[in-house]
Order: C-alpha cells, then sequence, then structure tokens
C-alpha cells in the first residue's frame, strides 16, 4: 500500500463499518472480547421478544441475502411453515466459493462469534433446534475459529439446552465441505451436508418446505445471518439509514485485482466503483482500469464506463449485470482479457458438477474453443459459436453455476471484441501452442 | 373387484394451441404425449421420479422467463404451452441441447449396439441440426468399464441421464451404480475399493441390472451376452412370455437365423409395468445346449443303449410300453412345473383317459398331502389377489416366500408401494434377507418349522393382516411345513386378508388349473365328487365310469410306488430328479420302474433312464400360454418355428396311438376345451375374481401347527431357498448371468457361530447321513440353532447332497470335513 495515498472524504463518508467493526481489534475472535465489544446483548434482546416479531423486525429492515441473488432475508424465514411438526433446520452458507469474494471468510476469522450470535438467534425466529455452518474445505483457518467460537459459545451457554434460561435449545454443527464450488448452491449444499454427492436438488419442492432432511430449512449467507445481531440491536430504521431504499443496509465490498490497497470495505449499499478503487488505495501505478467484476465472476463484466454507477442491486442490473457477492475484481489496460476469459471457464468447466448437459458440456466446449483462439487457431466464425453456446446454455442449465458461466464470455466478448480478433487475426502473439484439432 | 376407477382432478392447459385435459400433477412431457406430441428426452422415465438433468425436454411456457424442462413442470390450469413445434425458443434450446450432447459423444454408431433403436441418434434426426459446430477433441475413456459380468459400460457414449442409477436405487433398490468424478469427467461407476486395482471394486449387484440396459437411451450400458451379436434391424421381434417364474413377466425375444439373440421387459402396467428380472431377460441359451434332443430316441432290445428312432417307432414303441403298464400295476405322470397350461391340460386329460389314472402330480419339489388339499381349496379357479392389489394394500405379510428370490415381480411391486406411501411388509423367516431390507419389512425371525405356530399365534401379524385390503403370501416352500397352508387359509379368513400362493414355476400354477393333480381335475373339480367327475366326463364325451375315481398318488408317492415295484411305467415331462424332495429315490424309482417314457428338451438325467425319449420343443418355439401366480393368463406366440412339438402335440400323437382322439394336439383346440371346465381369466383381466365352474371345492386343509425339530448339540435346523440365479438348469449356457449369481454362503447365527469357533468366510460344513454341503460362513443376525444355506447353487446341490427339505435336522460342523 502505498501510505501516503488519502482517498476523499466523499470516499471515506461512504464507510459504514458494522460487520467490519471489530475486525481490526485485537483478539475479538474470543469470546470475552467479542462480549465485551457488546457481544450476544443482541441474543439476550431477541429472546425478550417472540419469534415472529424477529420475523417482522428482519423483514422490516429490507435485509437482501448476501449471497448473491439478493433474496429478502424476512420474506425466506417466513416461508418456513410453524406448527407443522417437522424439525426446522437453520443452515449458513460459508461456501464462499465465487472467484473473487473474500468477506465470508474474512469475517469467521475475525469476527466469528457475530455469526454465531446471528445464528442463535435466527434460529430462534426460525424455531430451529439445529444448525449447521456448512464451511468451505480449504478455509482451514476460518473454520478453526469458528470451531473455537462455537465451542466456547456452548461452554457459556449460548448454545446448548436452555440457552441463557430462555427455554430454547440450539445445537451448532460446523461442517467443512469437499472443496466444490457447486457445494455453495444451496441444495447441493444441503445433499452434501447429508452426505451425498453434491449435486442441485430438483426445484419444487423449495428447502423452505424440503431442505435439509426434507424438512423446513432456511438456507443463509454468512454475512446476511451475521447482520442479523446489528438489526435486532439497531433496529430497522437504522439499518436502513444505510443504503438506498430497495437495497438497504452496510455491504462488505471485497476488491482485488490492480489497486493498491486491496481488501474488504464495508460501505452502504449503492456505493461506486470509483469511490471503492479510492477507498483501496487507488489503481496501482501504470495501470488503467480496463474491466472488473462487480459481484465476483458469475456477473457481467463491466468498464471504465461504469465507475460512477451505484453498486447496490438496482444499480448493477441496470447496467445488465448483478450485485452478485460484491467481488470487485479490478483489471487493468496489461490484463488480458482473452485470457482472464479462458481461466475463468476453465473454472467452470472445472466446477460444473455434470449433472445437466449444457453446463457440464458447454463449458468443455468453450474452454476448448478459448484456447484455441489463445494459441492463434481460432477463426472469427468461433466468437459466434461461444455467443450461440452462451445463448443454449444461459436459463437452460438446471442451476445457476451454468447461467454465471456465461457472463464472462458474452460481457467481454460485448465490450472487448478487438481484444478476441486479434489473437483470431494474427496481430497477438499465441499464448500457446497450437495443437492438430478433429478426430472426432 | 368392485372397484370404480377412481375420478381424477384434471386441469385444462393448451399445448401448441390445442386443448388438453391431463390429470392434475402431471407433467407437461406426459400430457403433450396424449394429444401426440412426443418432446425429445432422455433422463424422463415415467416410472422414474424426474430429474431434469439432461435438459434436453425444454418448452416454452407462457409467462416463464426462461424454458422449462416438461418432465419436471406439472400441469397447471390455463398454462400455455410451446413445444418445438410451434415455438422457436423452444426448438433452438432443444437444437442447443442435442449439439451439446453430441459433442462428447463418439460417432460410433455403425458398431454400436444401439445403433438402429437409439433414442439419441432418433432424436438427433428429429430434433437436432445436421452439422455440428465442434471441432475440439472428444472426451475418451478406456472402453468398456464391466460393472458386473454381464453388463459393460461405454463411457464416452453415456449421456449421463442417470436413468441406470435412478433404476438402481428407486426401482431396484441396489445402489451398486452411480455418478462419480464431476464436470465433462462425471461418469457412471461402481464401489472401487482401491484406486489402483479393479478387481477390488464392488460390481453392480442386482438381479435387475439388465433393465438399465434396455433403458439406456444410448449404447452406453451393453450386455456381454448380445454386445456386438446383431443390428437391430437385422432382428425380428416377436412378444412372448418369460418360462421362469410364476410372476408371468410380459417379455419380447428377438431372434435371427433361427436363433434368439436376446430378450427384452415387454410393456405390461398390470404385471411387470416395463421391468424383468435377470434370469428372464437373458436365460434362455438353454434351447441351444449341446444335449438338445431333437430326434426321438428308443431303447434298443439288443444293446440296451439309446439310440435314434423314427417318430412312428417311437411313439408305437412307448404306446405299447404304456398300455402294457397300464394294466399292469398302471403309469405315474409327473409332469414339472414348467408346461404351458395346455400341455398341462393334455397331460391332465392323457392320464385320465388314455391311462386311466389320477397318479399325477407337477410338483417336482418337497410337497405334502396338506399342500394337496390346499390347492384344491384355496388355489385352484381362484383369482382374488393381483400385482395391483399390492399397490392398495393396507399390508403384506410373506410367509414362506422370500419375493425377490422367489418371485421377483412381487418384490418390485412391494418395494415401489413401499417408497410411495410406505406399505408395511413382514415377513415370516430365519433372517433379514437383502430383499426384506429393501422392503423394510418387519421379519419375525423363526426357525424353518415353526411358521405355521408364528403365523398363527402372533398378533402383529394378525393385526397386519387386518388392514384394508391386506394379503397374506404363502410360497410354495411353505408345503413342507406342517400345518403351514391350513394355518394360512385360516388366519386369512378370520382376518378377511386375502391370500395368494405364490409357486416358483411360470407353470406350476397352470398344472393346478389344468387339473396336473392326484385329487384335482380341470378347473378345481376333486376327484372324489362324483358330479365334478361326471361334468368332466361330459366334456370330454367319456362314458360313465372310464374316469378313475379314486384320488391318484401324488409325487413322492408315485416315486415310492415305482421303487418298490407297484407301478408298471412312469410318464415324465421336464422333471429333474435334483429338485425333488429326494433325487436319489427318484433315480432308484427310474431304475426300477419297468418302463419310462421321457418327455424332454435335453439328455436329461431321466431321458438316459427312460425307454423311450420323445423331445419336446421349448417355449421359444412353441405357442401356449402360462398361468402367472395372480391366476392370470400369460398367452405367448411362437418365436422360432421349427419342427419341434409341443407335449401336448406329442401327448396327442401317443394317444392316437393308443386308438384315442384327445383333440389336444392343437393350441386352439386345448384351450377350448380347458375354457369348458376351467374358467381362467383373459389377459388383463384379472381384476375380476372368477369362481369355479365346477360346484364343489375341496375342502380346505386343517393340519395343525407343527413344531420345528429340536437340534442338539452339533446339530442345526436346516433353512433355505433358491437364489434367483443358480443351477437352474434353464440358466445354463450363460457364464455371464451366472457371474452375477449371489455368492454362496452359510448364514448362521452369532451365537451358532460361536458355538462352531468360525467367523465369516471360514469354512461351514452341514451334513446328513447322504453327503455334506461346505460353504463359506455368513454370521447373520437370525435365530440360533439354524442354518440356512442355497438351495440349488455352486457347492450347495442341496436336495442332491443332502437328501432332505427345510427344516430338516442336518449336522453342522467347521471346515470341509466332508462325509
Ligand atoms: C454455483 C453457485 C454457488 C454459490 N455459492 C455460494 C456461496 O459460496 N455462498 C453463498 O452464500 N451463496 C452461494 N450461492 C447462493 C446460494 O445458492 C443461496 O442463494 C444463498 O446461500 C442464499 O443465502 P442468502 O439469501 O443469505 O443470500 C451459490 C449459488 C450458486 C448457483
Ligand atoms: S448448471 Fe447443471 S451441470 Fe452445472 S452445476 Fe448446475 S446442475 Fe450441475
Ligand atoms: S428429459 Fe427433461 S431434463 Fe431430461
Amino acid at each position: 500500500m502505498t501510505l501516503d495515498y488519502q482517498p476523499s472524504q466523499e470516499s471515506l463518508s461512504k464507510l459504514t463499518p458494522v460487520l467490519t467493526k471489530r475486525w481490526l481489534s485485537p483478539d475479538a475472535w474470543k469470546i470475552d472480547v467479542y462480549e465485551r465489544l457488546d457481544g450476544y446483548t443482541a441474543l439476550r434482546k431477541a429472546f425478550k421478544a417472540h419469534p415472529d416479531e424477529l420475523i417482522q423486525l428482519v423483514k422490516d429492515s429490507g435485509l437482501r441475502g448476501r449471497g448473491g441473488a439478493g433474496f429478502p432475508t424476512g420474506m425466506k424465514w417466513g416461508f418456513i411453515p410453524q406448527n407443522d411438526g417437522k424439525p426446522h433446520y437453520l443452515v449458513v452458507n460459508a461456501d464462499e466459493g465465487e472467484p473473487g469474494t473474500c468477506k465470508d471468510l474474512p469475517l469467521m476469522m475475525a469476527d466469528p462469534h457475530s455469526l454465531v450470535e446471528g445464528v442463535i438467534i435466527a434460529s430462534y425466529a426460525i424455531r430451529a433446534n439445529f444448525a449447521a455452518i456448512y464451511i468451505r474445505g480449504e478455509a482451514v483457518h476460518s473454520a478453526r475459529r469458528l470451531r473455537a467460537a462455537v465451542e466456547q459459545a456452548y461452554a457459556k451457554g449460548y448454545l446448548g439446552k436452555n440457552i441463557l434460561g430462555s427455554g430454547f435449545d440450539l445445537d451448532l454443527v460446523v461442517h467443512s465441505g469437499a472443496g466444490a464450488y457447486i457445494c455453495g448452491e444451496e441444495t447441493a449444499l444441503l445433499d452434501s451436508l447429508e452426505g451425498y454427492r453434491g449435486q442441485p436438488r430438483l426445484r419444487p419442492p423449495f428447502p423452505a418446505t424440503h431442505g435439509l432432511y426434507a424438512s423446513p430449512t432456511v438456507v443463509n449467507n454468512v454475512e446476511t445471518i451475521a447482520s442479523v445481531p446489528y438489526i435486532v440491536l439497531g433496529g430497522s430504521a437504522w439499518f436502513r439509514s444505510m443504503g438506498t431504499e430497495k437495497s438497504p443496509g452496510p455491504k462488505i465490498y471485497s476488491i482485488s485485482g490492480r489497486v493498491n490497497n486491496p481488501g474488504q470495505f464495508e460501505c452502504g449499499l449503492g456505493v461506486t466503483l470509483r469511490q471503492l478503487i479510492d477507498l483501496a488505495g487507488g489503481m496501482q501505478a501504470g495501470h488503467e482500469l480496463k474491466f472488473w467484476t462487480p459481484g465476483g465472476s458469475s456477473t457481467p463484466m463491466l468498464t471504465d464506463e461504469h465507475l460512477d454507477v451505484p453498486m447496490d442491486f438496482e444499480g448493477m442490473a441496470g447496467v445488465g449485470t448483478m450485485l452478485g457477492t460484491t467481488a470487485v475484481q479490478v483489471f487493468s489496460n496489461q490484463d488480458d482479457i482473452v485470457y482472464a476469459t479462458y481461466r475463468w471457464i476453465a473454472f467452470y468447466h472445472h466446477e460444473s458438477c455434470g449433472k445437466c448437459t449444457p453446463c457440464r458440456e458447454g463449458n468443455y466446449w468453450m474452454v476448448r474453443i478459448l484456447h484455441r483462439i489463445l494459441a492463434g487457431q481460432g477463426t472469427v466464425l468461433d466468437l459466434d459459436t461461444l455467443l450461440d453456446a452462451c445463448d443454449n446454455l444461459l436459463g437452460r442449465s438446471f442451476c445457476a453455476l451454468g447461467d454465471g458461466a456465461t457472463s464472462p464470455v458474452t460481457s467481454s466478448i460485448k465490450y472487448f471484441k478487438q481484444d478476441y480478433l486479434d489473437y483470431i487475426e494474427g496481430r497477438k502473439t499465441p499464448m500457446f501452442k497450437g495443437e492438430l484439432v478433429g478426430a472426432h | 373387484m368392485t372397484d370404480v376407477v377412481p375420478k381424477v382432478d384434471t386441469v385444462k392447459l393448451t399445448i401448441d394451441g390445442i386443448e388438453v385435459e391431463a390429470p392434475k400433477g402431471a407433467l407437461v412431457i406426459r400430457a403433450a404425449e396424449q394429444i401426440g406430441i412426443s418432446i425429445p428426452r432422455f433422463c424422463d422415465h415415467p416410472l422414474l421420479a424426474p430429474a431434469g438433468a439432461c435438459r434436453q425436454c425444454l418448452v416454452d411456457v407462457e409467462g416463464q422467463r426462461k424454458p422449462v424442462a416438461s418432465c419436471t413442470q406439472p400441469v397447471a390450469e390455463g398454462m400455455v404451452v410451446r413445444t418445438q413445434m410451434t415455438s422457436e425458443v423452444a426448438k433452438k434450446a432443444q437444437e442447443g441441447i442435442m449439439e451439446f450432447l453430441l459433442i462428447n459423444h463418439p460417432l460410433d454408431c455403425p458398431v454400436c449396439d444401439k445403433g438402429g433403436e437409439c433414442p439419441l441418434q432418433n432424436q438427433a434426426m428429429s430434433n437436432g441440426q445436421s452439422e455440428s459446430r465442434f471441432v475440439e477433441h472428444k472426451r475418451e475413456y478406456p472402453k468398456p468399464l464391466p460393472i458386473s459380468t454381464q453388463v459393460l459400460l461405454d463411457r464416452e457414449r453415456c449421456v449421463l441421464c442417470q436413468r441406470c442409477t435412478r433404476f438402481s436405487d428407486e426401482i431396484a433398490g441396489d445402489k451398486f451404480i452411480d455418478l462419480m468424478e464431476r464436470s465433462s469427467n462425471e461418469q457412471i461407476g461402481v464401489f472401487r475399493g482401491n484406486p489402483e486395482s479393479p478387481e477390488d471394486d464392488a460390481p453392480f449387484n442386482s438381479y435387475y441390472s439388465g433393465n438399465t440396459i434396455q433403458i439406456c437411451p444410448v449404447g452406453a450400458l451393453t450386455s456381454a451376452q448380445y454386445r456386438f451379436r446383431a443390428r437391430p434391424f437385422d432382428l425380428v421381434s416377436t412378444p412372448n412370455a418369460c418360462e421362469h417364474c410364476a410372476a408371468g413377466c410380459d417379455q419380447r425375444a428377438d431372434h435371427r437365423r433361427g436363433k434368439v439373440m436376446r430378450r427384452l421387459a415387454g410393456d405390461d402396467a398390470a404385471v411387470n409395468e416395463e421391468w424383468n428380472c435377470d434370469k428372464g431377460r437373458f436365460a434362455f441359451q438353454y434351447t441351444q445346449a449341446t444335449d438338445r434332443l431333437t430326434k426321438p430316441l428308443v431303447r434298443d432290445r439288443k444293446t440296451g443303449e439309446l439310440r435314434e428312432a423314427s417318430w412312428p417307432e417311437a411313439l408305437t414303441v412307448a404306446a405299447a410300453g404304456l398300455a402294457a403298464a397300464k394294466d399292469n400295476g398302471g403309469v405315474g405322470v409327473l409332469t414339472g412345473g414348467r408346461l404351458t397350461v395346455e400341455d398341462a391340460f393334455a397331460y391332465s386329460k392323457f392320464a385320465r383317459v388314455a391311462l386311466g389314472t389320477n397318479d399325477i402330480d407337477f410338483r417336482a419339489r418337497p410337497l405334502s398331502g396338506e399342500e394337496t388339499e390346499f390347492l384344491g381349496s384355496s388355489v385352484a379357479g381362484r383369482v382374488d389377489v393381483t400385482y395391483a392389489d399390492i399397490e392398495r394394500a393396507g399390508a403384506v405379510v410373506f410367509v414362506g416366500l422370500e419375493p425377490e428370490e422367489e418371485c421377483p415381480i412381487i418384490f418390485l411391486r412391494a418395494r415401489k408401494t413401499y417408497l410411495k406411501r410406505g406399505l408395511a411388509s413382514y415377513a415370516v423367516a430365519p433372517f433379514v434377507s437383502r430383499g426384506f431390507e429393501k422392503l423394510g419389512a418387519t421379519v419375525i425371525l423363526t426357525t424353518p418349522g415353526a411358521e405355521a405356530e408364528v403365523l398363527g399365534e402372533s398378533e402383529q401379524l394378525r393385526e397386519a393382516l387386518s388392514a384394508d385390503g391386506a394379503i397374506l403370501f404363502v410360497g410354495e416352500r411353505l408345503a413342507s411345513v406342517e400345518g403351514g397352508l391350513s394355518t394360512a387359509a385360516r388366519i386369512a379368513e378370520e382376518t378377511g386378508a386375502k391370500l395368494a400362493w405364490v409357486p416358483r414355476r411360470a407353470g406350476d400354477r397352470g398344472a393346478v388349473e389344468a387339473g396336473a393333480l392326484p385329487t384335482l381335475l380341470p378347473g378345481g373339480r376333486p376327484v372324489y365328487d362324483p358330479a365334478a367327475r361326471s361334468e368332466v366326463a361330459a366334456a370330454w364325451q367319456l362314458d360313465a365310469g372310464v374316469l378313475p375315481s379314486a384320488s391318484g398318488r401324488d409325487t413322492d408317492a408315485i416315486i415310492a410306488a415305482a421303487k418298490a415295484g407297484q407301478l408298471g411305467a412312469l410318464l415324465v415331462g421336464g422333471v429333474d430328479p435334483a429338485d425333488l424332495a429326494d433325487p436319489q429315490a427318484a433315480e432308484q424309482a427310474l431304475d426300477a420302474v419297468g418302463f419310462v417314457v421321457s418327455l424332454e428338451l435335453r439328455l436329461s438325467v431321466v431321458a438316459k433312464r427312460a425307454d423311450v425319449v420323445l423331445p419336446i420343443a421349448p417355449a421359444v418355439e412353441k405357442t401356449g400360454s402360462y398361468v402367472n401366480w395372480e391366476g392370470r393368463v400369460r398367452p405367448f406366440g411362437t418365436v422360432l418355428k421349427t419342427a419341434a412339438m409341443s407335449d401336448a402335440r406329442v401327448l396327442d400323437a401317443l394317444g392316437r396311438e393308443l386308438g384315442l382322439e384327445l383333440g389336444v394336439g392343437d393350441v386352439a383346440a386345448a384351450r377350448t376345451q380347458l375354457a369348458a371346465l376351467a374358467e381362467l381369466p383373459l389377459p388383463g383381466t384379472a381384476e375380476a375374481g372368477t369362481a369355479l365352474r365346477g360346484s364343489v371345492r375341496v375342502a380346505v386343509p386343517t393340519v395343525a401347527a407343527g413344531a420345528a425339530a429340536a437340534p442338539t448339540s452339533g446339530q442345526a435346523v436346516l433353512a433355505s431357498w433358491h437364489h434367483l440365479l443358480d443351477n437352474g438348469s434353464l440358466q445354463d449356457g450363460d457364464g455371464h448371468l451366472a457371474g452375477t449369481a449371489r455368492t454362496p454362503v452359510a448364514r448362521i447365527s452369532k451365537s451358532t457361530a460361536a458355538d462352531l469357533g468360525v467367523a465369516d468366510g471360514d469354512a461351514v460344513t452341514v451334513g446328513t447321513g447322504r453327503g455334506a454341503i461346505t460353504l463359506p460362513a455368513l454370521v447373520t443376525d437370525m435365530v440360533d440353532g439354524v442354518v440356512w444355506v442355497p438351495t440349488n447353487s455352486p457347492g450347495s446341490t442341496l436336495r442332491r447332497t443332502l437328501g432332505v427339505a427345510e427344516g430338516a435336522l442336518v449336522e453342522i460342523s467347521t471346515g470341509g470335513t466332508k462325509s
């Protein structure tokens, strides 16, 4: 980081440290430090309310899911049938697999108890006595912190039987996945959690009625659940004082790439890329913004034309992309968009679960076409083929993984067709050695 | 059944502008079929739960942002659907998916078994584009991967529709194959214990494995038996009924140049739905065995050896021998359980009219007098339980029957119902077999011999059987349990449960109806009843007094009489002495009796001892019908036209030689004659319980429940049943099939094992004075003091080696101390 860089006052005013407020406090991941910093006060307050009141509170706050799709959280909780005689479950999605996303893992590392507290309140609200946090397998350190936090919470009576004398019981399990992007998709996650092969389930029935072990289940992102204690403490009006009307609240933006000071910046929803880059210490010397993802690779890329578009659900939809996980990856004029797209498609090809034809075969095909283009063997027709393959994949796949795979391809060709043509027409040195193709 | 067809709620929707009324909850793809619109599909199968995996069936639904998979989308009132016929979006979506599917599919149709009958090939033509834009390398795999000795997998052809894995999980309950790996590397595989050595793989162990080959929409799954043997367009297909067990599966036989090349499950919603078992599918090579008889044989008076003879000579010799024996002790007739009902009728009539005897019995297995009565009182002429009743049953109870091993389609129906609505199954058995486990059955662990007592006294069973529509299934094995069938009849009566007798062989039930029994005339008419006799005599245009009035001897008594020199001759159909309670006695009887006529397919143990051997046609070379356990007639036509004659035709000729016009030589004539005496439901209409035409019915047996034998130290009570795939002679000739049979083991309880000092895999020897069987032990949760071994599997030929039946006391010891 260039220490002498100073973000503008305007950018700094966008910062809203709520979920990240303890991150820089030493040892905030320990329970006593957490308690000293307001920890578990929201829980005590929540227990005084009726569960339905909590669901209403979350509805009023306008909190929208932070896992990518932005589904209203209170409404999701409200879908859980009550008095149905079945066990209810809360499952926290901590798989954080979307390329570029790094907000949930740091949260669980720096402040795991805020998630645990959120889990207890949310479980109380939906009447779940069992909750699970499904954490990405590679995230060993975060998982360790989280497990330690759960252990401490049990020891202090925040988990287990009759929590704080409320009569409410809750068991919380931290489950490490085996490293598959698809297991972040909520129904694949549930199958994986049940011990099966992680592949998405047919919907309906939806998890709200047939989730974990075919019982009513809420699946929420880490950041979503971690927001809950603050809403309980601060109230819905306070929460709505941040962000925009339709996208209220604070949001952790994780910015990476060609900026001086990459990391997590928590701002009210609607901050712009220009402000985020400013907060992240500006572009690296000699780099000019060329393309960027607003919320991971599954959200169509944008360019320097979009520096001032508000990064909330509506703003991003307005320019043909999505807010996604607010994983902002910044690329410059020194980065090769064709290669970046190839790498992303290689990722989707690697991670496709294989269940449905378009995603399994479409990515197999696209990654080879892109490789061939980079090897200087592409043709202009290949671009049409890529776009048409995306057309045949988008909205045809079983789950949203396949949809996401089309984003880098269609958006990169949309904005930077010339870069492809440079390879195809021999203006750019091939990146790979060519191969003979055919024989099929 | 008085069931009114339940009224189904329907909804109205339009598909391609055509208004359709479809049952609520039906899938769009089915509703489209209703009006003749075929939406292309791969993963969809009407009998499997929707998967939505292949995405081939996408259609345009008004109001939906994206194309919708019609195989997972239920219809809704007012829904407007546009398929590829009227929607560019649907058409393009389908073409796109087809192109994707073909990316990694090899163009090896010319050498692929499926080529010519391949849903991928066909739908690529009807719903794909003619050119692919794909120019990269295709995925390759070493081929084939044997997932069992019979089923081979060519992974590069697989479209990953998961029909096979879903079938094996949902229908058969044998989840031995599953998806492995992911993305374009996703593949079907078996459990691999050690990545380095495929020898450690756990193969696809299922009696229903062949169905996966049939429902595979590409050529990824093939059978070792048929692979590369024929092209579909060179085959001639004939509908056919399975000759193996009493399930009565509809099948299709495909032949080329005089040879059956393969068999497939037929589609009969009332019976086997679209499935069959591997025995039915793969076991048909026996007709091509090298010892198949095509010419009559006559024992040469000079050499004492069998020699080929002309039909006229053979028939003359046979007729003369039988005629002589008729007046000199009489002739015993053993027909076996593999006859068509028309053939059984011919034996029944031949015995009574030509031989003047009631000494006829189809039972080639342990039997009892109690069973003989039961067949008359509670089986003949009754059609009150059907497959559909299983789906409606409040509970089912199995006694003396392991459905997966002994009637695999009953098992499938029960399992379907169990999965659909938790059908409660109960069993009285020595241990929880794999089949019972897959039915979630409550098994009352019982020592063989004590079944009657348990059935008679268990409150749990009484309660289960009192449930609405409950069914009590009794297997033929219950015959050897004293009081077993009596108790079953009584309990069924008391609880109002339906009672179904399930024999093991395709011809058994028909033989009962045709009167191939010492006490029953056709139509369940008791031999002892004068009115019954006169009805039959009238139908056969016989003079009064021609029909013998005394009840005849059953199989055991016929053998005993022959052995003791009390019978003049034996007329034997397809009976293997090894299946009888005491094979040794049977062979001694054949040796002792003065004259033996054998109607046989192959040069069997009986044929070798016969004086005249008359070759008969196997099922594929004749026309006829079986009657399945339900009492449903399963007619079939000739698959291969050969010169071979059915048993009935041979008997008719033999009758003629004796100066009689039996009129049973022609199938249609035999059917007409039988129909005049026994009312059998027409195929597919077994719903109505038809009564006997005869007015009198044999009384229900009332034998008191016996007790199980009490083993002393070093002894155990023998338990056994046949594995579906075993040494049965109709399974000869297919090693690939035999390779999928279950491994013979000796099952003993933990404490029995401890007493013997053996653990799993250690040798256990089960013996009698006659011989011993040594098998690896499998410690099982079962009653103490009982040992279970398969009846007729490699290394475990129970009857021949031990000469005893289930329930007998045997010696049990460790290791191969063969006596
Ligand atoms: C391929 C794929 C991967 C996903 N990965 C994640 C993930 O890692 N974390 C996450 O919270 N949601 C992920 N999601 C979204 C979840 O399916 C689900 O929408 C989310 O967990 C709901 O939580 P929320 O309502 O709190 O956002 C993924 C979705 C898809 C299709
Ligand atoms: S889009 Fe299809 S193949 Fe891809 S991850 Fe989803 S279900 Fe699996
Ligand atoms: S047939 Fe509908 S998705 Fe496969």
